[in-house]
């Protein structure tokens, strides 16, 4: 037995409520506006913003949502970004083709692994996505005919509907980048505010109970993790296009570790999390760029430790907290 | 061929039983308390850097330096331990994921920061030095030393788990660790105790390991992969089981870097992964 989509009664009402648009989130988008008249010289950090905010969207979908603690999302993130590599090399550098094609191919390597992660918990799950991501990362390395090795790959985007050619002040590619994250909010939205989104919380609350009330969780973690697994490819292939480069990097438990940090950071379980953990974590690595990565990585550690100990659920858990109902 | 297969497989065999001192630790006290320590390599770094400072600093000989490692590294542990994890132990998975990588990698930058990020080598005694003529054959002298401390302490902790009051209160805890605390044991203080031991276990196989593979700030992180797969693979709280899998690990490990250098790692990825799918327990994990 499968939850169906209720259409009519108080569920519907309630499912409808909560996905109701708050002001505070236009407000936000239209902040997202900003960067193009405050700061031109910084679209391309933004750009990068808009990346890591979709990638960190795609792992709250299956670590905040659905409880796969994963440390090994990057192999999506790096799959999409050769992918989308790949096919500009081989001559197709249409750059909207690029993003299905990394989505489908993110997706079904999803899929496939999907097997596996649904099958194991706790250690053995962390050590399973931790083990595939760094599997990822070495086969990568050892077929460098096809993917550069540690030198990577340049390649050369077409224009975007064949006008927009991706300038130098990413005037494009930020804009690109924006409203891809937008429809993946969107999207996402749509799942977490569904009575699917629902059995997934179910699930992260307590997997013994869920089949007991006839949910098939087995099918439902798959579902989400092939939807995580594209939406990581497309921010990595978002990556490939904007900056016309793809490296190692992409793959390597560096970016895994990053991004649960942003999210961690944010706050998980909310879809902005990721987004405005993002926003803080680049920036301040941006800033903070002068300093020696070790250090730098002293103050990620101390705050995550913090994070932990004192403000679980992150800023926006912290700002929810603070002011009841006004965020969500 | 065959001699040189026979020195590669027990060069393997001496880096999986330093993998054994490493890990053993986190095997038990994973499955004590289910407190999934990241942090565990942090320690055994920490064991590391205290042997460096003792021999270079103090001119402690080597052998006196080592149960310095497995104090320094044991009793630092206890006190993160009685301060910051025990908040956690029911704080689910992420948390305690997210707190002990938050400590790699502080304990990473502290050591930078002191140390500086370059290799930190360490002069051994001549007898550890150069190699044991065996049939023909060479065998490194500190392999073989480390094998001879790894079965050792592989056999004090059979000994001690299997034969003593206190390894009886360990298993207890293992099993069931509410039965226990209903059946009047102390759980909190003995899996601190464990805690410590374990931890001064790591200690001591990061001060064994400079030989081996060097220390550097980020042993932490490099060697918590190795430990993960150690104890994943092993299954939790099975010290027979740590022993397999870190001996296993290790011949693939030096075997496949030898024999196959382009698929080394890859190698040993896959056959975690594969592993576990399986037996997502471990191998000798019972639950």
């Amino acid at each position: 037995m499968t939850v169906e989509m209720t259409t009519s009664g108080p569920a519907a009402t309630w499912l409808k409520r909560r996905s109701r648009i708050s002001a505070i989130e236009i407000v936000f988008w239209l902040a997202t506006l900003l960067p193009f008249f405050l700061f031109p010289s910084y679209l391309s950090l933004a750009s990068q913003i808009a990346i890591g905010a979709l990638f960190a969207l795609s792992v709250d979908l299956i670590l905040g949502y659905a409880g796969i603690i994963t440390l090994g999302h990057a192999m999506f993130f790096g799959i999409g970004a050769y992918t989308a590599a790949i096919l500009a090399k081989h001559g197709w550098g249409e750059p909207l083709t690029g993003l299905v094609a990394a989505a489908v191919v993110a997706g079904a390597v999803g899929f496939v692994t999907s097997f596996i992660i649904v099958r194991v918990q706790h250690l053995a799950l962390i050590m399973i996505t931790l083990g595939l991501g760094l599997l990822t990362y070495e086969l990568a390395n050892s077929f460098s005919t096809v993917t550069g090795g540690t030198d990577g790959l340049g390649v050369t985007i077409w224009p975007i509907f064949g006008r927009f050619d991706f300038d130098l002040w990413g005037y494009t590619a930020y804009s690109y980048a924006l409203v891809i994250l937008f429809i993946g909010v969107l999207v996402a939205r749509r799942i977490v505010n569904s009575s699917f989104g629902l059995a997934l919380t179910g699930i992260r609350e307590n997997s013994q109970r869920m089949p007991a009330i006839g949910s098939v969780y087995r099918t439902h973690l798959q579902k989400i993790y092939v939807v995580a697994a594209s939406m990581a490819g497309i921010a990595g292939a978002l990556l490939t296009q904007t900056t016309g480069t793809v490296s190692l990097d992409t793959l390597s438990f560096q970016r895994s570790a990053d991004v649960v940090v942003m999210l961690i950071l944010g706050g998980t379980g909310r879809l902005y999390g990721g987004i405005i953990g993002a926003i803080i974590f680049l920036v301040a690595r941006d800033r903070l760029s002068d300093m020696n990565p070790q250090y730098w990585y002293f103050w990620i550690g101390l705050l995550l430790m913090a994070i932990v100990l004192v403000m679980p659920g992150g800023i926006l858990g912290g700002l929810s907290r603070l002011f009841g109902r006004f965020v969500r | 061929m065959i001699g040189n297969l026979a020195v590669v497989l027990f060069d393997g065999f001496a880096f999986g039983m330093l993998l054994f001192v490493l890990s053993v630790g986190l095997s038990v006290t994973l499955g004590l308390m289910n407190f999934t320590n990241l942090a565990h390599g942090a320690f055994g770094m920490l064991g590391g850097y205290a042997v460096v400072v003792a021999m270079r600093d103090l001119d402690i000989p080597f052998l006196l330096s080592l149960p310095l490692a497995f104090l320094v590294a044991g009793l630092v542990s206890v006190v993160f331990e009685r301060t910051i994890f025990r908040r956690l132990y029911r704080a689910g998975e992420l948390n305690q994921v997210l707190l002990t990588i938050g400590l790699v990698f502080v304990a990473a930058a502290t050591m930078a920061y002191f140390f500086g990020t370059g290799q930190q080598p360490i002069a051994l005694p001549a007898y550890l030095q150069g190699y044991v003529e065996l049939g023909g054959l060479r065998f490194g002298a500190y392999r073989i030393f480390l094998v001879v401390v790894a079965l050792v302490i592989a056999g004090l902790l059979v000994f001690g788990l299997e034969h003593t009051r206190f390894g009886a209160r360990v298993r207890a805890a293992v099993d069931n660790q509410r039965v226990a605390q209903g059946l009047g044991l102390n759980v909190d203080a003995i899996f601190a105790v464990t805690f410590a031991l374990g931890s001064g276990l790591a200690g001591l196989g990061g001060a064994l390991a400079i030989e081996i593979v060097g220390l550097d700030p980020s042993f932490g992180f490099h060697y918590l992969v190795y430990v993960l797969i150690v104890v994943a693979v092993g299954g939790l709280g099975s010290i027979g089981g740590s022993f397999v899998a870190a001996a296993l690990l290790g011949i693939f490990d030096v075997g496949g870097k030898y024999f196959v250098p382009d698929m080394g790692a890859f190698l040993i990825y896959l056959f975690m992964v594969v592993i576990l799918f399986v037996r997502p327990v471990g191998l000798f994990g019972k639950r």
